[in-house]
């Protein structure tokens, strides 16, 4: 791979800027009490890593129990506490904030011009929120745990188990008003906060992809709360709302349920999607082919995301019509994301590709993304999805778009952006590779799940029939993969902070305006307002930019 | 960047800025823009919040409309109504507060304040009165609770005088938990976020003193005054859904 972009500055003279948002102030308090977005950042990159690897160790323990047919490994009640806890930290403290309260949170006023998100003291609250439930979450986890899923299923979570449904419930309370903050922030930050000249229709689409995601976080994650609230509610004092012995409908719970977790997977899926546009665009050197059409369909999708709940409830008794309704509703939202992986294509077309890592990532996520998406439309169809809900099939469609497309995107998003967070250049040749034994080890594990699922093996077991060994001994082999693909970005980033290559204020040659400061930014991002007189992704502007420099030195 | 930034700048001016306005904006009027447009958000969430109990309201009065009748019954509609007239007059007082501060009238302010924080109190007590009536005869959902109100209308005086309710079939009379379950949950939401704001206000009677949001940044105060009024028409549309469910008839 000779051909490349990145335009690094000369070693020998280049310094990191000494002042910046990491060396302005120094100590833990300078952290801790910061109001500064980059800095919550990083303060957030950090902790989902944390809550990352918890949830991966969780996986980890699955994917071992499940090599052999007996549950051995472990009982089944903690088989059942294990993959509880995994979904749970794996959602709401990994995907969830994931992309948005890292790379949104340290992106989206660089991208529009703003000196921070117009609430910065909120920005810090909702780390502590997310910190406090995180916490929350482990001390569940240690004092014995969970085991009604993810998704709190009544009248299991409330009257049949007997583990910490409660304080995981709160954890999750908790965990969405931080959730709830966050995407607040953004609405706010986007319409508020842009710069002269910056147009709806100038704006990067990642910042599109996070307004859309944060509509959705703001209407739909209230929703959980008040849901979590009956759950409790009717747990310790034992209030009706959802109990049929009283006269209350378990189904409501899955209604009102739904009516977040199904905007949910578009919260977590929609600001990766964002990430794919910039790398694409960059590393093909165009404009983002139908620029309109990729900013409409993240709004589509967030609007037709609302209305497609019942879905995940087609065995659960409602009714004909209601399934025919949602079903088509269900195939509606495959088109705009279809528009965005053509979209994508077509930018591709005739652009001037480079191999550089976060293209890996890229091409890693169309490929994935479209097989998950494309497994959901089968799901959507009520024939088919009645076969195989509660399968293994189930389980390879969501971590195909969970794993395969917004961890992709998000590894995509911090190879990318790495250089503009810390100043250095990731080392590039070791990142390739992790890039590809991701990619190997997720198809690995999770491939052969969809052909278990259709052969009928359901998921939430800790034990199955001996026919089905060969392809879970694949699935497990590739999640060892799958590890050794995540620990290695960990060791290499780690690394690169003291001996990365200086990366200079823009090493991509980037349109956005994030690109055109210096790297690692100011603490106030912009030493004057600037001003946006050229559309987005404009690389001739790039080009006029970089030829009157030279003039103006030489 | 460009030369353009040069621009921006000199049109920054350099007059001077107040200094309640944080780094981070422009001018004052971006401030107020930003956290007036974020409030409202908020109270977007808040809708959507309470959105969930309204629509467990809504299938459980269709599908046990009787047993909603006369769970109803069992409300007192003098303290309702009394509650909420006091409600309306304290979101009376919160507006007169925030012309006070916007106005720049410190005195006027904190009075305002001091009698939203009581009218506030006042509703707390009289929903107190109310819930004690529930727990005395057992009308609170969960392990306590008696149907014999609904089984056996005569054996609950009162009530039987004033609306002559027929005995309900045991099984429709069990839904009346359904309907005790939805009153306390959502007059207690209400009433959680009635707390929250009277601290809230609590906190704003000692600033107020102090010459807070008299000074030109009233933007706290006509945020929280859009709170305290979001909590009100809440309860606005509580009152009719919960005590006069039969009054059309």
């Amino acid at each position: 791979m000779s051909a490349t972009i990145v335009t690094l500055p000369d070693q020998s003279t280049a310094r990191i800027p000494k002042v910046n948002f990491i060396t302005k102030e120094n100590g833990l308090l300078s952290w801790l009490l910061t109001g500064d977005h980059k800095r919550i950042a990083i303060l957030y990159l950090v902790s989902i890593t944390f809550f990352f690897f918890i949830g991966g160790a969780l996986a980890g323990l699955i994917r071992l129990e499940l090599l052999t047919p007996q549950a051995d490994l472990m009982a089944t009640d903690t088989y059942n506490k294990v993959f509880t806890m995994h979904g749970i930290i794996m959602i709401f403290f990994f995907l969830v904030p994931s992309v948005p309260a890292t790379l949104g949170n340290f992106l989206i006023p660089l991208m529009i011009g703003a000196k921070d998100l117009a609430l910065p003291k909120i920005n810090l609250l909702s780390w502590y929120l997310y910190m406090a439930a995180g916490i929350l979450a482990i001390y569940t986890m240690a004092t014995g745990g969970v085991d009604t899923g993810w998704t709190f299923t009544t009248p299991l979570s409330t009257h049949y188990v007997n583990t910490n449904v409660l304080t995981t419930g709160l954890a999750v309370f908790i965990a969405g008003f931080s959730s709830i903050f966050t995407g607040l922030n953004f609405i706010v930050t986007i319409h508020k906060m842009r710069c002269p000249g910056m147009t709806w229709f100038r704006m990067p689409l990642f910042v599109w992809a996070h307004y859309a995601a944060s509509i959705l976080m703001v209407l739909g994650t209230p929703v959980l709360a008040i849901t979590i609230v009956l759950v409790a509610l009717e747990r310790t004092i034992g209030i009706g709302v959802f109990d049929p012995t009283k006269g209350g409908d378990p189904i409501l719970f899955q209604h009102l349920f739904w009516f977040y977790s199904h905007p949910a997977v578009y919260i977590m899926i929609l600001p990766g999607m964002g990430v794919i546009s910039e790398t694409i665009s960059t590393f093909s050197r165009k404009r983002v082919f139908g620029y309109t059409a990729v900013a409409f369909s993240s709004v589509a999708i967030a609007v037709f995301g609302f209305f497609v709940w019942a879905h995940h409830m087609f065995i659960m008794g409602i009714s004909n019509y209601s399934m025919l309704v949602f079903s088509l509703l269900t195939m509606l939202v495959a088109v705009p994301s279809a528009i965005k992986i053509f979209n994508w294509t077509f930018t591709l077309y005739k652009g001037s590709i480079t191999f550089e890592t976060p293209m890996l990532y890229t091409f890693g996520f169309m490929g994935l993304f479209t097989i998950g998406g494309l497994t959901g439309v089968f799901l959507g169809t009520s024939g088919t999805d009645i076969h195989l809900t509660e399968t293994y099939f189930i389980v390879a469609h969501f971590h195909f778009v969970m794993v395969g497309g917004m961890l992709m995107a998000f590894l995509a998003g911090i190879h990318f952006w790495w250089p503009k967070m810390t100043g250095r250049m990731y080392p590039e040749k070791i990142s390739q590779l992790a890039a590809v034994v991701t990619f190997i080890g997720f198809n690995l594990t999770f491939f052969p799940q969809f052909i278990l699922g259709t052969l009928g093996m359901p998921r939430r077991y800790a034990a199955y029939p001996p026919e089905f060994q060969v392809l879970n001994v694949f699935s497990t082999a590739g999640a060892t993969i799958l590890g050794v693909g995540y620990l290695l970005p960990i060791l290499y980033l780690t690394w690169s902070l003291k001996y990365g290559a200086i990366a200079g204020s823009n090493p991509w040659q980037a349109t956005g305006l994030e690109w055109q400061i210096q790297s690692p930014p100011l603490t106030e991002n912009f030493p004057v307002t600037p001003i946006m007189d050229h559309e987005c992704y404009d690389y001739e502007w790039l080009e006029k930019q970089t030829e009157k420099e030279v003039a103006s030195v030489g | 960047m460009s030369d353009s930034t040069a621009l921006a700048h000199a049109e920054h001016g350099h007059e001077e800025h107040p200094a309640y306005l944080r780094h981070h904006f422009e001018n004052v009027e971006q401030q107020a823009d930003a956290a007036g447009f974020a409030m409202w958000l908020f109270l977007l969430t808040e809708v959507m919040f309470f959105g969930g109990l309204f629509t467990a309201y809504l299938i459980y009065r269709n599908w046990y409309y009787p047993a909603f009748v006369q769970a109803s019954h069992q409300l007192d509609i003098f303290w309702g109504t009394l509650n909420t007239a006091v409600l309306i007059t304290s979101s009376f007082t919160m507006a007169m507060g925030v012309w006070c501060a916007e106005t720049r009238r410190r005195s006027g302010l904190v009075l305002c304040l001091v009698l939203t924080f009581i009218l506030g109190l006042g509703f707390l007590g009289i929903k107190t009165i109310e819930y004690k009536e529930k727990i005395d005869k057992h009308h609170v959902p969960g392990f306590h609770y008696s149907l014999q109100s609904f089984l056996n209308p005569q054996s609950d005086p009162e009530i039987y005088k004033e609306y002559k309710d027929k005995p309900l079939a045991l099984d429709m009379a069990r839904h009346t938990e359904v309907y005790f379950s939805l009153y306390f949950a959502m007059t207690g939401m209400h009433a959680l976020h009635m707390i929250i704001g009277i601290a809230i206000l609590g906190f704003m009677i000692f600033r107020a003193r102090a010459g807070a949001y008299t000074n030109g940044h009233v933007t706290f105060a006509e945020n929280f005054g859009l709170y305290w009024h979001f909590v009100d028409i809440i309860w606005i549309f509580l009152f009719p859904l919960l005590y006069l469910i039969s009054r059309h008839q």
